[in-house]
């Protein structure tokens, strides 16, 4: 009956989260965006103490059974288990906890993140690595499904689906996921929760405390004629039979042994203290947590320094010797530009803010319906949300990205705000202007300037008088309307720098 | 169920209790067939041709995907010429500048299948580009004509698209002297009719009509159809109404071809009330019928272009003509009156799709983001604030904009470069229009 109760909840929440990761259309967090702000790290990160707090005290009573039920992560290595427990019956042994190992990972990883390479440390972080996953290889499956729907729709003259664009955001984030994946199948198909208990951040920190639990699965002595059925069948390989021993700080409440067992040896009840087991202070939780979630000083990373690429001349029109009618322009494809600082979104209040709580889960690059938020490839923002406008800018009237971040790392912001939070500044270039070097004449960039940022004013340059786009930078927002329709192609002529911390115009 | 239906079922049912006389003795499509042999001929005094009344305008021909490319789909224009003939079609215009330049080829090619006295060849001499027109390159593309329609001699020759000014006129035909060279080579036999095709303003048009005494034209090309009858000019500032073009004609005799009847498709994909406006009236008859027959219900016009795309096109047109029954009076004026100002009504752009704007070099899909916003219009299905349906109404606008035309290629892309303004028949000011329509569309985006 346990068991089913957490196989049932463990469901819901891992289908609402993943239709949290491959939603493109805004429904899913409509309803379910709390299941990304109940996430252990990303509150913490938050300083979303009440969900904090709430989850330590579900952990004090109930165990880890937020690694059983909430956690996405736990519960996809639970189905590698399940199909893996398929193939082998009885598969897993007891082995003694790794603590070394655990409280390794747990120090590297905080010391990571104090060192502002939270970034890097995120590749373990459970919940963003699910997000990760999700994003990068359930979101395409979800939209060419779309895509599919919508190529019948179209036929059917229904508007009940769009499409997608279904884009590769960052190779890297691709490879980290795709690996991940590989691994954390592996490791539970053999194994069970052995990445959960010995790698795993937020089990360690969560294991502390479920030692010491009000409810445990424990073992009546009585009962048991150690056959080690339960032992068998543990994912944790945290029961040591002979002994009649469960390491608590490595069970998640899975409640799998209690089906099991054929001599009903094994209950979830409030613990019985029956030997001397060590009743430390809970102190040493509490401090890890502050460790967690005390702020690190905004590490000032060395940047990017993309060499902007190089200016390959106006695009030529080329006029046609007979001009035939009908046919379309090829569209030369934008390249992404490379910037000196990188732009983060409005909510986001500075980069390095983005930078101390953001875990890379990809929840805001699935959400972004403007395409326009892929994750960093620099090693120290690694997987963080950056903005780039080679496939549309970020609308005014969008504000999606802020509403689904759990982490604290995109605050919410409202229309209002957001329109008049500047991001960063368009910078024009005249060696790429249609403006200057055709005589088409355009004007494009300031016609489509949401915030009137942009003039076009009368200048000379080499001795040709032109109409070019002159960007009020107190006016602009660093929306990147300009960047995107700027018509020059492959590089535009007037592109966005990013501000390190966002201000208000 | 359709009539088709009806009787199979009832030939089964019939079937079934031994009555199979019934069965199959009726499968027409329709209950008006062509006829062939019926298509009506319409003299031309200048040549003693006689030409059919219903002429093809080889501008929209079927296309195929290739390799994921559109291509011309050569075995089904062949058809549809082949069926044309059939029916008494003998009339095929094209130039060197449609369809990205392969018409004339592919026209050349499905014509060539068929003796030379079978059908008359109309192209035009299209040297819009600066480049194409100094003496030498305006007489090498006429040469090119007819190399690539395989002929060594044109039935009817037009200067192509003449209206905009005299200037413009006067620099493609008269300076260079390549007018005086297509006369010469009328007189040699090489062109039969020489005429013009016109688009654009009365005083040019005038200007034409005063040539007439010394140049003498065969037959004039103009844009004429039951809405630009009386409301060309109101729908651009720049246009002339047909009914002034034709008696214009009408009074110096000169035979008149029409282009347009059809203004694009856009007298056959009609907004709803003007469908039953006009299927009240012919139940059992196409809405693009009463375009056609309101063309050949003028006895001075020579012959209608319509450009067929699908084999249905053709059917319907020969359905149509094929034997043909002229308007009343009264059907006249209702078409000319009411059903032209109900369509008045809706304030669509005048696009035809013809595609002498394309391509434009932004990448823009002109013809496609006016045919999503017309149809719109038409369907009365364009969005408005405070309209209860407002919010249905702009997902389905939204959603079909992104389908009809890719984003990169939409309104918001409109740099206003305007080279798509000189080549525009309708003379539309498309990048005015493409903004509006990008006003549009922010609007909405903005307010859900």
């Amino acid at each position: 009956m346990l068991r089913k109760i957490r196989i049932s909840l463990a469901a819901v929440m891992l289908i609402g989260i993943t239709w949290l990761f491959v939603d493109f259309t805004g429904l899913a967090h409509t309803w379910l965006g709390w299941m990304a702000k109940i996430q252990f790290l990303p509150a913490a990160l938050a300083l979303n103490l009440l969900v904090v707090v709430a989850l330590l005290v579900i952990t004090l009573v109930l165990g880890r059974a937020y690694c059983s039920i909430i956690c996405p992560l736990g519960v996809m290595q639970d189905i590698f288990g399940w199909l893996g427990k398929r193939q082998k019956k009885n598969r897993y042994t007891y082995s003694p906890a790794k603590t070394w190992l655990r409280w390794g990972v747990l120090l590297v990883f905080v010391v990571l993140m104090l060192l502002g390479l939270g970034g890097i440390a995120s590749i373990v972080a459970p919940y963003s690595a699910y997000g990760r996953i999700a994003q990068s290889l359930l979101q395409p499956l979800w939209e060419w499904g779309n895509n599919l729907c919508a190529f019948v729709a179209e036929r059917a003259d229904s508007y009940a689906f769009y499409s997608a664009d279904v884009w590769v955001r960052s190779l890297p984030v691709l490879i980290i996921a795709v690996v991940s994946l590989v691994v954390l199948a592996i490791l539970a198909w053999r194994g069970g929760r052995t990445y959960c208990n010995t790698i795993c951040p937020v089990g360690t920190v969560l294991g502390l405390v479920s030692r010491f639990s009000l409810l445990k699965i424990h073992v009546d002595a009585d009962k048991c004629n150690k056959c080690g059925l339960c032992a068998r069948n543990c994912k944790a390989s945290c029961i040591d039979f002979k002994n009649h021993k469960i390491d608590h700080s490595r069970c998640v409440d899975c409640m799998d042994c209690i089906d099991k067992c054929h001599k009903h040896a094994l209950s979830y009840g409030v613990a019985v203290n029956r030997s001397s087991q060590s009743t430390r202070s809970s102190q040493s939780s509490q401090s890890t947590q502050n460790s967690q979630s005390s702020q690190s000083s905004p590490q000032q990373s060395r940047r990017d320094f993309l060499t902007t690429t190089a200016l390959l001349g106006a695009v030529a029109l080329e006029s046609q010797a007979k001009k035939v009618d009908g046919g379309l322009a090829e569209i030369i494809d934008k390249k992404p530009y490379g910037r000196l600082t990188p732009i983060v979104p409005p909510g986001a209040l500075s980069i390095s803010n983005l930078h101390d709580r953001c875990t890379g889960c990809q929840l805001c690059v699935s959400e972004c319906p403007n395409n326009v938020l892929r994750p960093s490839t620099d090693i120290m923002h690694l997987m963080q949300p950056e903005s780039s406008f080679e496939r549309g800018y970020c609308r005014p009237e969008c504000t999606r990205c802020s509403e689904v971040c759990p982490a604290g790392a995109i605050l919410p912001i409202t229309r209002e705000e957001k329109s008049s939070t500047q991001v960063g500044h368009a910078v024009w270039q005249k060696d790429n202007c249609i403006a200057v070097n055709t005589d088409d004449g355009c004007g494009l960039c300031a016609r489509k300037c949401p915030a009137g940022a942009i003039e076009m004013i009368f200048t000379t340059i080499d001795g040709k008088s032109v109409i070019v786009p002159a960007v009020n930078e107190e006016l602009c927002i660093g929306c990147g309307a300009c960047e995107y329709y700027c018509p020059s192609r492959p590089v535009p002529a007037i592109h966005v720098e990013g501000h390190e911390v966002h201000k208000e115009v | 169920m359709n009539r088709r239906d009806f009787i199979k079922r009832l030939g089964i049912g019939a079937a079934t209790i031994g009555a199979a006389s019934i069965a199959g003795c009726n499968s027409k499509q329709s209950n008006i067939e062509a006829e062939k042999g019926t298509m009506p001929l319409r003299l031309n005094q200048n040549s003693g041709d006689k030409v059919s009344v219903l002429g093809f305008g080889m501008m929209r021909l079927p296309m195929k995907k290739q390799d994921g490319k559109d291509v011309f789909d050569q075995e089904q224009i062949n058809r549809m010429v082949d069926r044309a003939i059939e029916y008494g079609v003998n009339y095929f215009d094209t130039s060197p500048v449609y369809s990205q330049g392969q018409s004339e080829r592919v026209t050349g090619i499905a014509l060539s299948r068929h003796p030379r006295e079978s059908y008359y060849v109309a192209t035009k001499l299209s040297n819009f580009s600066p480049d194409t027109q100094s003496r030498e390159a305006s007489i090498e593309m006429y040469h090119n004509s007819m190399k690539e329609l395989q002929v060594d001699y044109i039935d009817y020759m037009l200067l192509h698209s003449v209206g905009s000014s005299m200037d413009d006129f006067n620099r493609r035909f008269i300076d260079n002297g390549v007018l005086d060279y297509l006369i010469a080579e009328r007189e040699a036999g090489r062109i039969r009719n020489l005429g013009f095709s016109f688009h654009g303003q009365q005083e040019v048009f005038d200007e034409m009509m005063n040539m007439h005494d010394t140049v003498h034209w065969d037959f004039v090309q103009i844009q004429m159809n039951y809405l630009d009858w009386n409301h060309a000019h109101e729908i651009e500032e720049m246009n002339v109404n047909a009914n002034y073009l034709y008696d214009e004609l009408d009074k110096r005799e000169i035979p008149v071809v029409i282009m347009e009847p059809l203004l694009g498709g856009r007298l056959s994909k009609v907004n709803s009330y003007v469908h039953s406006m006009l299927k009240a009236k012919e139940p059992e008859r196409s809405i693009a019928s009463w375009a056609f027959r309101f063309c050949a219900s003028y006895p001075r016009v020579l012959t209608a272009l319509s450009g067929m795309t699908y084999m249905e096109h053709l059917d319907d047109n020969l359905r149509t003509l094929c034997p043909f029954t002229p308007l009343t009076d009264d059907e006249l004026t209702f078409l000319q009156e009411e059903v032209a100002a109900e369509m008045m009504k809706y304030p669509t752009i005048p696009c035809t799709a013809c595609q002498y704007c394309m391509p434009c070099p932004y990448g823009l899909d002109i013809p496609g983001i006016f045919a999503h916003y017309n149809k719109c219009i038409n369907d009365g299905r364009l969005p408005e604030q405070g309209d209860p349906n407002y919010k249905e109404l702009r997902r389905a606008f939204l959603i079909g904009y992104d389908r009809s035309v890719p984003r990169l290629r939409q309104a918001d892309h409109c740099v206003e470069c305007c080279i798509c303004m000189d080549h525009c028949p309708q003379n539309i000011e498309i990048p005015t229009r493409m903004h509006e329509i990008d006003d549009f569309v922010e609007q909405l985006k903005l307010n859900a």
